[in-house]
């Protein structure tokens, strides 16, 4: 009884001690990549060929969910608004909504499922069929060949994703409200201008998308260099990217609402 | 795919980057009517100031001529204290000008409305508006209504 008590607390002890050292691999990657991102200076071609795969390849999915959510948005808080006469204040609620959270949120989830996935696929892979031990055979650090252009084409991708997204749902929602919903177009903008604010909401918006872009894109890249080099191994590794990014992503997007809007 | 292809898509990527920012920064925030800088700033007291914002508009004559910079409390003489920044094109506010806290439309946002009174002087940079009027609170309105209606009867 008393043995199977401690064989339980072992467990917590160990996974706990695990979890903690894993965090501490993950910070000392970090660390490690960002120091070898000076290399990119002298090889700008491969950030482009990152930027590529990372940020243009996501657009597609970021401007149709953009749009989409935009033109939701707009009808669902129509009918609420329009109960009480305030319909001309659909454009804040998009415009605020969309530059504050979902912006920001809904691009990094979409970022993570999309880009962050193929990373560690793809880092992953170069692991399991030793492509990265060749490298540092050849003598070329694998850390500022593969890993750094990839890191920070994903951060500075990031940003500029939530920033379309945001542009394209305020126009989508726009284009619902005046066309489909007979609200003035002068009205709609003018209220929108009237309480969105440069620095408060758009800038705070770019500084969330920018961290939410350092942890996806850092646990996506440190998931695949870590991964167990196996098929299976590297399906859990995927999994991890997406569910670890995603849920870290949620709870910082509170922590930074708290610390951004609160006053 | 050639490099040439991919530098062109991301240029349009960046490209279409920047001009989602310049189009939520012109078109959606108000920037521009931050504009043109200039301004001097006026002060005036009120017992009340209702729901008065940082930022509230201060409008004459139904014009937006500027914002309300900051709001403090003065607790020696008891009164809020409201900085306005007012657009140095609208300079010529007489001495006697008036500024009253009022409320757009029933339950709207309220706001400073300036009413210019006939000195030859104008307000400068740092002057205080006198003659103000506070906040019309409509719980008290209500109040006083029914007392009214009960001494009546």
């Amino acid at each position: 009884m008393i043995s199977k008590l401690f064989d339980r607390l072992q467990h917590i002890g160990s996974a706990t001690l695990k979890s903690f050292q894993r965090l501490g691999n993950g910070t000392v990657f970090l660390f490690k990549v960002i120091g070898s991102s000076y290399g990119l200076l002298l090889r700008p071609m491969q950030l482009v060929r990152q930027m590529y795969s990372v940020g243009v390849q996501t657009m597609i999915i970021i401007v149709v969910a953009g749009l989409f959510v935009g033109m939701v948005m707009s009808l669902q808080s129509y009918y609420t608004l329009v109960d009480f006469g305030a319909e001309d204040s659909v454009g804040v609620m998009v415009a605020l909504s969309l530059l504050r959270e979902l912006g920001p949120v809904v691009t990094a989830l979409l970022f993570a499922g999309r880009a962050g996935s193929a990373l560690t696929a793809e880092i992953g892979l170069m692991k399991a069929t030793e492509q990265l031990s060749g490298m540092e055979m050849m003598a070329v650090n694998p850390m500022q060949r593969v890993i750094a252009p990839r890191f920070v084409a994903g951060v500075i991708s990031m940003p500029m994703l939530a920033l379309i997204f945001s542009a394209v749902g305020i126009l989508g929602g726009s284009l619902v409200a005046v066309e489909l919903l007979g609200l003035d177009s002068g009205a709609y903008w003018s209220q929108t201008q009237d309480k969105v604010d440069l620095y408060e909401d758009i800038y705070n918006g770019i500084i969330k998308s920018l961290v939410f872009g350092v942890v996806a894109v850092w646990i996506a890249v440190f998931e695949g260099y870590d991964c167990v080099p196996t098929s299976e191994g590297l399906g859990q590794a995927t999994t991890r990217t997406v569910v670890h990014s995603s849920l870290a992503i949620l709870f910082l997007d509170f922590i930074l609402t708290a610390l951004m809007f609160s006053k | 795919m050639s490099s040439r292809r991919i530098e062109i898509m991301v240029g349009l990527f960046v490209a279409a980057a920047v001009a989602a920012f310049f189009m939520l920064a012109l078109k959606v925030s108000n920037m521009s009517s931050y504009g043109n800088g200039d301004s001097y700033e006026l002060i005036a007291r009120f017992d009340n100031i209702g729901g008065l914002k940082v930022r509230s508009p201060v409008s004459a004559g139904g014009v937006r001529i500027g914002r309300v910079s900051d709001i403090q409390y003065n607790s020696e003489t008891y009164e809020a204290v409201v900085r306005m920044s007012i657009d140095t094109r609208y300079d010529k506010f007489p001495l006697d000008t008036a500024a009253s806290v009022l409320t757009s439309g029933l339950l709207g946002e309220q706001f400073i409305g300036l009413e210019p009174g006939a000195e030859e002087d104008f307000l400068k940079h740092g002057d205080s508006i006198d003659l103000t009027q506070s906040a019309l609170v409509l719980e008290q309105i209500v109040g006083q209504f029914l007392y009214s209606k009960a001494d009546e009867e």
